[in-house]
């Protein structure tokens, strides 16, 4: 750098550097901090409820015991089995819906686009409120909420074609066309050519499908519909921060989260490049 | 107003530009108004003129088709099968099968009461057997309208299919009559994965989204024109009906009298409109800000600062979200500590159903918000400022330009221009944004106000989060909750609408270069 011949230039990039650090070093702290106090809160054994101090008095795995006897156990095996559904199913109609979308030129094309677009722009909290009912006749509700919970999932899944379809559109086209001259037929570029490409986004689409469930609120609540063998672990978790189980749930919350939190972190840290990869995909091309 | 033309247009500073776009959408709206009608009108003429067309066709291939075309007309298929195309004429016998049995299964009932969505309610009747009055259950209004709704889709689609079934005979003849010969099975099943591979790759998806989104949303706008909710459940306690224009009345007129719907819903609709500019535009440029931070030259381990901050995205947001409301609770850690230090002699209470104004929840809110948003918005802008040309600050600089002139002339319009459809999308999507409001406040404090509407309405409420109140309360007014709905997605449109047209950055047109 040709200023740093200049010390008065030198010296003020020093303050500003230094500037700099003191707020990210603050920042860090910030967003730290609520995750901290949850593990330290975890350990904490001489009170179940809420207290204005961080660190434990007296530290040991309680809540954790407690956690391996509740329903929590269910919680999670639900939530569990219905990410791993849902990331297989979502990821294949993603897939088609985006691959299509990206790569054949058909009639429809542009209304289908359109279309999906304007409803997008309805509240999907409408559609929730039927579906509750459907699947109730089903018997797909309450205690077999998981099941349910999975088809509504992965039934309209089509619709967050946005991101794939935008990597798809990098592939070059000549690709599929040197292939389909040689005799290859569509579906065998597909499977041959373009999905052996299409890594980084396939993995960004299983990553947020499988991380989708673990944070959803609403509809899981809807279908479970207060039986408790039916919930995900956000909806149980939630019931245990209401005004009557507080008090004796509120460190067995906190070490529920840091269960809930260990796996999905772990997998988000190690797939973390294919998902800034696909967010800032997504952002630039709408 | 006045018409530039595009060299006194280019003359314009950006600010007048600005201006002369969003007057100039504003002054186009009659006409834009005035051509989609007359679109509309051509809509149905052309429409007219192709039904005649396809019925004129439809005689003709009668008239000139062989008896197995004929007979198609009746037995969907059979053409197809008498001339060896055995896969496809089963495929279209099967869907009349389906169909009449659907019609016969209750089908044509059902869709015989969607005019009065069911005559017989839930009665008690007196049971000799018994000696007793039992309660007997009649109709049930939901499936009434559900399946209803789902009859006259399957009555469209079997219209097309049978029409399908007739061109097919028409082309399989022409085929014929010319000498070639018509596709075997195996070559249909083959252009499954080939030429029409792109139909077999929508099928699942697009059944999926029309079972699960369409068909939801077609009934649940319907329903804001009945009167379904928890004491008129259909079925157990009374039917629904149509009543007309009515729940549009009422949450929309303005009776003058203080608290009523009119009253609430313009309220949270401010408020929600509020959320969503802050919530966005906060995250925007403090997440920009941060990602140039740690992108600035001279700065050490920018893969730690990065990391701590992506970390907390991958952590649930239920559990950051339910632990730092509880975190700001009135015996929370927060008052806590400020009590130990002294610096308060009460408990504030932040963000609960105390909480004595409505500014103090709703600033926390967008604070906790920045909490959540700024590492997102730190990764997706990274990779951006990366990609802006190093030349381009190089040269300003030779120029003279300091930092702040940098980042206004170089780095905020690239990045407008690149981030524009992002930004809008996570504007309305923070016009729906549930997680964040439910779990940190449940809409608390109660806004006493708005006690004549129904969902306990607070002052941190959002369009959707009342919504789900309604839904989740004892009275469930469902026709309430379906016209929130409804009106959620005109302002979305609106505002889509609007930004479109008037932000040259979403339509790629000009400016930066």
């Amino acid at each position: 750098m040709s200023n740093k011949r200049h010390m008065g230039l030198r010296a003020s990039a020093h303050i500003s550097n230094t500037l700099i650090y003191i707020v990210l070093v603050v920042m860090s702290v910030v967003w730290l901090i609520p995750f901290i106090c949850i593990v330290l809160q975890s350990f904490r054994v001489e009170s179940t409820w809420q207290v204005g101090y961080v660190i434990p008095q007296k530290w040991g795995w309680d809540n954790y015991v407690a956690l391996w006897n509740s329903d929590f156990k269910r919680w999670y095996l639900n939530t569990f089995i219905t990410a791993l559904a849902t990331a297989v199913g979502q990821t294949v109609f993603v897939l088609c819906m985006s691959y299509t979308l990206s790569r054949f030129r058909f009639k429809m094309r542009q209304g289908l686009m359109r279309f999906m677009l304007v409803l997008g722009m309805f509240p999907n909290m409408l559609a929730m409120i039927v579906l509750y009912r459907v699947l109730k006749d089903l018997g797909l509700t309450q205690a077999n909420a998981v099941p349910g919970l999975i088809l509504v999932y992965i039934a309209s899944s089509g619709m967050g074609y946005y991101v794939s379809k935008g990597f798809f559109d990098t592939i070059p086209k000549s690709l599929d066309e040197a292939a389909r001259v040689d005799g290859a037929t569509r579906a065998q570029v597909l499977w041959k050519i373009i999905l052996p490409l299409a890594k980084p986004i396939v993995i960004y689409t299983i990553l947020t499908a499988f991380m989708a469930p673990w944070g959803d609120f609403v509809l899981a609540r809807y279908i479970s519909f207060g039986t408790s063998a039916g919930m995900n672990v956000a909806v149980g978790m939630y019931s245990w921060l209401q005004q009557d189980m507080i008090g004796q749930r509120y460190t067995m919350f906190c070490a529920g989260g840091v269960v809930v939190a260990i796996p999905v972190t772990i997998l988000f840290m190690c797939l973390q490049k294919y998902y800034v990869e696909g967010v800032t995909g997504g952002a630039v091309k709408g | 107003m006045k018409k530039y033309n595009d060299l006194e247009y280019l003359r314009l500073s950006k600010g007048q530009k600005f201006l002369y776009r969003l007057v100039s959408f504003f002054a186009a709206i009659p006409v834009a108004l005035k051509n989609g009608c007359l679109g509309i009108g051509r809509f149905f003429k052309n429409l007219a003129a192709a039904i005649g067309r396809e019925l004129a066709d439809i005689v003709l291939t009668f008239k000139n088709g062989d008896w197995k075309t004929r007979l198609s007309f009746l037995i969907m298929g059979f053409g197809s099968m008498a001339r060896g195309q055995v896969l496809r004429g089963l495929l279209f016998l099967l869907f009349e099968a389906v169909f009449i049995f659907y019609m016969i299964m209750g089908g044509g009932h059902w869709m015989s009461l969607l005019s009065s969505l069911g005559r017989i309610g839930p009665h008690d009747e007196y049971s000799a057997v018994l000696d007793a009055y039992t309660k007997v259950y009649g109709d049930n209004s939901f499936k009434i309208l559900l399946y209803g709704v789902l009859t006259i889709f399957f009555i469209i689609a079997l219209v097309y299919t049978w029409r399908l079934n007739i061109k097919q005979n028409k082309i399989a003849e022409d085929i014929l009559r010319s000498g070639k010969k018509l596709r075997s099975g195996k070559e249909d099943l083959k252009s499954m994965v080939d030429d029409q591979f792109h139909k077999t790759l929508l099928a699942l998806p697009l059944t999926g989204i029309i079972l699960f989104t369409v068909m939801p949303i077609i009934f649940m706008v319907l329903v804001a024109f009945t009167n379904y909710d928890g004491s008129h459940d259909g079925y157990n306690n009374a039917l629904f009906t149509w009543v007309g224009l009515k729940n549009f009345r009422t949450m929309l007129t303005w009776s003058g009298s203080g608290v009523n719907y009119s009253a609430t819903f313009g309220e949270i609709l401010t408020w929600t409109l509020i959320w969503a500019f802050f919530a966005t535009f906060t995250n925007y440029f403090l997440g920009m800000f941060v990602a140039m931070m740690i992108n600035k030259k001279g700065i050490y381990l920018k893969k730690l600062w990065r990391t701590v901050l992506v970390l907390t995205i991958a952590i649930p947001q239920f559990i950051s979200l339910l632990y730092v409301s509880k975190m700001f609770a009135k015996n929370g850690i927060v008052n806590g500590l400020l009590l130990d230090l002294g610096w308060i002699t009460q408990a504030i209470d932040f963000m609960g159903s105390q909480a004595h104004n409505a500014l103090l929840p709703r600033v926390m809110v967008i604070l906790i918000n920045i909490w959540v948003g700024i590492p997102y918005l730190m990764l997706i802008t990274t990779g951006i400022l990366m990609n802006i040309p190093a030349d381009l600050y190089e040269s300003s600089r030779i120029d003279g330009a300091n930092a702040w002139q940098q980042y206004t002339k170089i780095t905020l319009p690239y990045m407008l221009f690149i981030t524009g459809p992002y930004l809008l999308t996570s504007f309305t999507n923070n016009i729906n944004n549930f997680n964040v409001i439910y779990l940190l406040t449940g809409g608390a404090p109660t806004n006493a106000a708005a006690s004549g509407a129904a969902g306990s309405v607070g002052y941190t409420d959002l369009l959707i989060t009342w919504l789900f109140k309604i839904t989740m309360g004892a009275e469930s007014q469902y026709y309430m909750a379906s016209v929130i709905g409804i009106l959620v997605f005109l302002v979305v449109a609106i505002i889509s609408l609007v930004v479109y047209n008037v932000l040259p950055s979403i339509k790629n047109e000009e400016d930066f270069q």
